[in-house]
C-alpha cells in the first residue's frame, strides 16, 4: 500500500511537472518531449488504476503516434521560435487569472461532491471482480458486443481524418519533373530518332 | 496519506486540465502549442473516465476514454495538417494571423 501511495505521488509529480514544462518551455521541440513524459506518466496512473490496457494504447497511440507527428511537424515548419515568444509576459495575467478561477471552481465543485450512494448498482457494464477477468479481455467482451457500432464509428473517424490529412497536405508542385509511364510508352521511333544524311567531308 | 482514492487521482486531472487552459492563454502566438495543451486537457480528461470507471466498478467508462483517445488522435492529425498548410499559405503560425476570413 505504501508503494502505491509513493508510486502514484512520483508519477503525478512528474505528470504536473511536465504539463507546466509543456506550456512554459521556449523551444517547441522541447514541449514535445515534455508531452511524452507526460504522457508516459499518467500511463503509470492509468496502470495504478487498474486499467492496463488503456494505460498500453496510451502508450502506443500518443507517444508512437500523435507526439511523434507534433514533432515532425514542429521539425518541419520554419519558425523563427524567439519572435514566437514575444508576448508571453503579456498574456500571463490574462492567462493566471482564468487559470485560477476555474481551478478554484473546480475545487469548489470536489469539495461539495459526493457519490450518489446508488451509483455503483447502476453500472451499465460492471467490472468482473479482481482477478477473475483481466482488463484487457474484459474490455474486449464490452467492445465488440454492447458498443460494436460505435467501434466501427471510430474506425471511420480515423479513416476520414487519415483522408483529410492527405486531402489537406498533399500538392501538385509547379516545375518538377515526373516519370510519365503511358508517355513513355506511347513514344514511336520517329519521335526519338531523326536520321540524317551527311555528304563526306562536310560537316554537320 | 499514502492511501490513494478517487479524489487524488481527481485533483491531478484538475491541474492537468487547468493547465491545459493556461497554456492556450499563454502561448498565443503558437499554435502548436495550443494543440498541445488541448492534448493535455484530452488527457486529464481520460484521467477522470478512468479514475471514475475502476471506482465505480463500470467498465463504460474506459470504453469512452478509448473513444475520447481514438477523436483525439484524428483531431491532432486533422489539426496540424491544417496547420501545414496554413504555414505554406502565410508562413507564419501565429494565432493573430488568423483573420483572413473576418470580412
Amino acid at each position: 500500500m505504501i508503494l502505491q501511495g509513493l508510486a502514484f505521488y512520483l508519477f503525478a509529480a512528474v505528470t504536473v511537472a511536465a504539463g507546466v514544462m509543456v506550456i512554459t518551455s521556449r523551444n517547441p521541440v522541447h514541449s514535445v518531449l515534455f508531452l511524452i513524459l507526460a504522457f508516459f506518466n499518467s500511463a503509470g496512473l492509468f496502470v495504478l488504476m487498474g486499467a492496463e490496457f488503456l494505460a498500453m494504447i496510451l502508450v502506443v497511440v500518443y507517444v508512437g503516434a500523435v507526439a511523434v507527428l507534433f514533432l515532425f511537424v514542429v521539425m518541419m515548419l520554419d519558425i523563427n521560435f524567439v519572435q514566437m515568444r514575444e508576448g508571453f509576459m503579456q498574456y500571463l495575467p490574462l492567462g493566471a487569472m482564468i487559470g485560477l478561477i476555474l481551478l478554484v471552481e473546480l475545487i469548489l465543485v470536489g469539495a461539495a461532491w459526493v457519490i450518489a450512494p446508488q451509483a455503483e448498482s447502476l453500472a451499465a457494464v460492471p467490472a468482473a471482480p479482481a482477478g477473475d477477468l483481466h482488463n484487457t479481455r474484459a474490455i474486449g467482451n464490452v467492445l465488440y458486443t454492447d458498443y460494436v457500432y460505435l467501434f466501427q464509428v471510430s474506425g471511420l473517424i480515423l479513416l476520414v481524418a487519415m483522408i483529410g490529412a492527405i486531402v489537406l497536405t498533399l500538392r501538385q508542385r509547379e516545375g518538377v519533373k515526373r516519370q510519365s509511364i503511358a508517355e513513355q510508352n506511347a513514344r514511336k521511333r520517329d519521335e526519338a530518332v531523326e536520321v540524317k544524311q551527311i555528304p563526306t567531308g562536310s560537316g554537320v | 496519506m499514502l492511501e490513494i482514492g478517487l479524489g487524488h487521482y481527481l485533483t491531478v486531472a484538475a491541474i492537468l486540465f487547468t493547465l491545459g487552459i493556461f497554456g492556450i492563454f499563454l502561448n498565443r502566438k503558437n499554435v502548436i502549442i495550443i494543440l498541445m495543451s488541448i492534448e493535455l486537457m484530452l488527457l486529464a480528461v481520460n484521467i477522470n473516465l478512468v479514475a471514475f470507471s475502476t471506482h465505480l466498478q463500470d467498465l463504460v467508462g474506459q470504453i469512452f476514454a478509448m473513444f475520447v483517445l481514438t477523436v483525439a488522435a484524428a483531431e491532432a492529425a486533422i489539426g496540424l495538417a491544417i496547420l501545414v498548410v496554413y504555414f505554406r499559405n502565410r508562413g507564419s503560425i501565429e494565432v493573430e494571423d488568423i483573420n483572413m476570413m473576418k470580412g
